[in-house]
């Protein structure tokens, strides 16, 4: 394989994609490398309504025509490749990929999105699969007629939770604060609906069970008084953490590890661009990675224009 | 409907087929969800390293699926994909929910080198 190209994009979620799109069409050689799956946390979402000239579709479908879009320009795409380095102190910079060697570009555009948030507890890995889970699409219909708990208290948490009820027979949702950061209209939902019960202020302390999950125990974070709940399944909806460990001490970040660029996605170091979800910014959609993935590659075509007049 | 670029297993004549006409067989049971399409991807990703391994993946509600479901190696499981090993039509592994790519070669390295 050829290990050198005029742009490297790590990460293959939308912002990602519309990079490669973009630099591909303009004739750039462009090398799209993801640890995990093409689409990043878009396929996640079961369903996509809000993503203008598309009718109501998957996430799935939506990064499939994407990745198509970008091999059909010339893009090479790794997937399931995890980066284990990059060098990006000279012009060329360098990316090390695991199995498949280390590979060099002019600029490098970054992209990895975001990693669902977890408890970081090692019962939480314990009963993954056999009581805790993070799709509530998924694994709903496992929970017919049983209690289960449901934590966190974004837009997901809620509205997984109110989806949930289909299913079971009580759902409580547990939340660190004693206020929702979700939207009203689904906080009303929830509070509307009978199978919802909850408990707020709580930090999670354990979860317990024998050859599945039993209990799920929590302590009220006025008192340290501790609860156990009785439930035999647990969804998780704790949001997102930028994924960008990698890039800790390089690149110029704010205290929670998201990227800092200026409007056309530079980042602070010349010729490296920022794209997605890993930025700092407040919305979070397709479409904003989207644009941010249009304005870094059209940065970078840039960039490399005026490297090569210079 | 599964939509992947794997060879599904879609009948119960095809996972007899499956399992028993062939040595290493890892079967993916799922549905088109996020903790599902990763592993589908994954497997699509490193079947051409194992040439001795058949890969399939099963569409959990479709008509095979209660052929995965019912394994007892399975009875407890809650999160879907359930991906089973068979080596020599008896089941050697098992897992539940999303599996990253070095758990799976782990596995596979393991139960079918």
């Amino acid at each position: 394989m050829n290990n050198k190209y005029d742009v490297i994009v790590l990460g293959a979620g939308p912002a990602g994609l519309t990079a490669g799109i973009y630099m591909s069409r303009a004739r750039l050689s462009v090398l799209i490398v993801d640890s995990g799956t093409a689409g990043g946390q878009m396929v996640m979402s079961y369903t996509v309504a809000n993503y203008p000239g598309v009718e109501t579709t998957s996430g799935w479908n939506i990064s499939q025509t994407m990745l198509s879009q970008a091999k059909s320009f010339g893009c090479k795409v790794l997937t399931q490749s995890p980066v284990l380095s990059i060098d990006l102190s000279s012009e060329l910079k360098s990316v090390e990929v695991e199995d498949e060697g280390t590979f060099h570009a002019g600029a490098i555009i970054l992209a990895t999105g975001g990693v669902p948030r977890e408890l970081g507890m090692k019962s939480e890995q314990q009963y993954k699969g056999i009581g805790i889970s993070y799709c509530a699409t998924c694994d709903g219909d496992f929970f017919t007629d049983k209690e289960i708990v449901a934590i966190g208290g974004g837009n997901s948490a809620l509205e997984e939770s109110v989806g949930l009820t289909k299913y079971a027979s009580k759902v409580t949702i547990v939340h660190e604060f004693d206020h929702f950061q979700a939207q009203p209209w689904i906080v009303e939902e929830a509070r509307k609906n009978e199978k919802i019960h909850f408990i707020m202020a709580q930090d999670i302390v354990d979860f317990t069970g024998d050859e599945h999950l039993e209990k799920v125990i929590v302590a009220s974070k006025a008192t340290g008084e501790k609860t156990e709940i009785p439930a035999v399944g647990c969804f998780i909806f704790i949001g997102y953490v930028p994924n960008t460990g990698i890039f800790q001490g390089i690149i110029n970040m704010n205290e929670r590890g998201e990227i800092l660029t200026d409007q056309l996605m530079q980042t602070n170091v010349p010729g490296v661009f920022a794209a997605g979800d890993l930025r700092e910014k407040r919305y979070r959609q397709i479409t904003t990675s989207v644009a941010d993935g249009t304005i870094a590659a059209l940065s970078a075509i840039d960039f490399l224009q005026q490297k090569s007049i210079n | 409907m599964l939509r992947t670029n794997l060879q599904h297993t879609d009948t119960n004549a095809d996972f007899t087929d499956v399992v028993e006409n062939n040595e290493n067989v890892m079967i993916c049971c799922g549905r088109m969800g996020p903790m599902c399409l990763p592993v589908y991807d994954i497997m699509d990703s490193i079947k051409d390293n194992y040439e001795n391994v058949i890969f399939r993946d099963m569409d959990f509600d479709g008509p095979a699926g209660h052929n995965i479901a019912s394994l007892p190696e399975c009875r407890r499981f809650n999160g879907l994909p359930f991906t089973v090993y068979f080596k020599n039509g008896k089941v050697v592994a098992a897992t539940t929910s999303i599996q990253n790519k070095k758990q799976i070669k782990e596995i596979l390295d393991r139960e079918f080198a």
